[in-house]
């Protein structure tokens, strides 16, 4: 199948970038999206232009490192799929294609589809931990967690913190992400005891990067590649007042 | 993050109200006290299909409490500005946060009501101040003192009159069907099996509510409510 592709270009954080038109020929439907941009970046590279940049490594939907918007949707039209696990069977010859980075003020772009999420980094800093040494593998069947709880801490353990829920938020919000983070630790045994002295900083340091706020759409949960629930956002929410106002 | 440092109270409201969950909690709560209040004015408003005398006397009551009336007001009219002031300020974070704009964008997957919130909110904020302009300061209509049912039969049987009022609480009702889910998410109160049964809940709690509002002007329109009383 052929496509044409309109992909921001921007040559780094300080250049001007704007929307370009390449056309991808004699794309097969078995390709991964990012294949296809491999194939797109040869023909690129072979007429000495610059390859168009884009972010990725496991390539298997698990590492958080691919993402951008594809026709004004994160990751792309697959549910709970990430870029790289987005195939071209499920476009249609003829089809055109917008590419475009994560648009946030926090996530300022690096080149092309790239962008600097390094906020994401220092939320976690901020309190994605625990403080206390919690043993190693054997010490955690000494500590009972409720099979509920559990559950619940790995759902939000999922995120893979690639910016999809900041991207697709209208307001360019992080709390889906800073939720997953603090409900994947506040929920258990061993994180519950600082879980509002760890709501409290992460949602400092959310503010602090330039995060919009919530307004509880769920256009983030409906691009999450992990699935994660606005469940996280309330749970946030809680930790945060609880230990605030209590 | 394990800080010792106690903030003073003064700090901690400041810091609180600082954050996005803050201003937003402060947003969910002043809109459960709006929202307590639509309901009861609804229930007020409905004493209308009951005759001139009810509905009259029922005016007559409520300014008969001057302390009772004074206090809500005075508690509307801050739980209003709050409501409006953090949604304003929150607006602008949003818009900062997204400076550089997508050229396309999909929004599809939230809800109308919930995509249109700056809209539904200042045109429902307009009304309410032409609202008041009319029934409460008698500015505006064809309006006497003392006379509230008259008032309002006078009013509706306007035609113009009645279609900003439909427009305004069609809007109302999808503010709230938002809204009212909403409160609940951001002072964090739902959880994953109350969640779908509280936006459904706030969906249908909406659609009563702009239907009890919407009786009104349609039933004078229609001719059910005259001034000499309900047919």
């Amino acid at each position: 199948m052929n496509l044409t592709l309109h992909v921001w270009r921007q040559k780094n954080a300080a250049a001007k970038g704007g929307m370009t038109r390449y056309e991808a020929k004699d794309v097969s439907p078995d390709m991964s999206f990012l294949e296809m941009l491999d194939v797109v970046n040869e023909g690129l590279i072979a007429k000495g232009e610059e390859p168009i940049a884009f972010e990725h490594d496991c390539r298997e939907g698990i590492c958080g490192s691919c993402g951008f918007m594809i026709n004004g949707v994160a990751h792309g039209p697959q549910r709970g799929t990430t870029v790289c696990q987005l195939h071209m069977r499920h476009y249609r010859d003829g089809d055109v294609l917008f590419l475009e980075p994560w648009r946030a003020t926090a996530f300022p772009v690096i080149k092309d589809l790239v962008v600097d999420r390094r906020p994401f980094d220092r939320i976690i800093a901020a309190g994605g931990y625990i403080s206390a040494s919690t043993g190693s593998a054997r010490d955690g069947n000494t500590i009972l967690v409720p099979k509920q709880a559990a559950d619940k801490a790995m759902d939000a353990a999922a995120c893979i913190g690639c910016g999809a829920c900041v991207a697709a938020c209208p307001n360019a919000a992080a709390a889906l992400f800073t939720g997953a983070k603090i409900t994947h630790l506040n929920i258990l045994p061993q994180g519950a005891p600082e879980r509002y002295s760890r709501a409290r900083s992460m949602v400092g340091q959310m503010n602090a990067e330039g995060f919009g706020q919530c307004t509880n759409i769920g256009l983030c949960e409906a691009v999450c590649p992990k699935e994660i629930k606005l469940e996280v956002i309330n749970k946030m929410n809680r930790d945060y007042l609880v230990g605030v106002l209590a | 993050m394990s800080s010792l440092a106690v903030p003073a109270p003064i700090d901690r409201v400041f810091r609180f109200y600082q954050t996005t969950v803050g201003k937003k909690a402060i947003m969910a709560v002043t809109g459960v006290v709006l929202f307590a209040f639509i309901l009861g004015h609804l229930a007020g408003n409905l004493q209308v299909f009951e005759g001139q005398a009810k509905f009259d006397n029922y005016a007559i009551f409520l300014r008969s409490l001057p302390a009772a009336l004074w206090s809500a007001r005075i508690v509307l009219l801050v739980c209003v500005t709050l409501h409006i002031v953090t949604t304003v300020q929150l607006a602008l974070l949003g818009k900062s946060a997204r400076a550089v704009s997508y050229v396309k964008k999909d929004n599809a997957a939230a809800s109308y009501a919930s995509r249109t919130m700056y809209w539904s909110g200042p045109i429902v904020g307009a009304f309410i101040v032409y609202h008041l302009a009319q029934f409460t300061f008698l500015l505006t209509g064809p309006v006497m003192e003392g006379h509230p049912y008259d008032n309002v039969v006078l009013s509706f049987q306007q035609w113009p009159i009645s279609v900003f009022y439909i427009i305004a609480m069609v809007l109302l009702g999808m503010h709230l069907s938002h809204g009212v889910w909403s409160m609940f998410q951001s002072l964090g109160i739902t959880s994953p099996t109350r969640s779908p049964f509280i936006k459904s809940a706030a969906r249908l709690i909406a659609i009563v509510i702009t239907l009890g509002f919407l009786s009104i002007p349609i039933a004078v329109l229609a001719g059910f409510v005259t001034t000499s009383g309900a047919r």
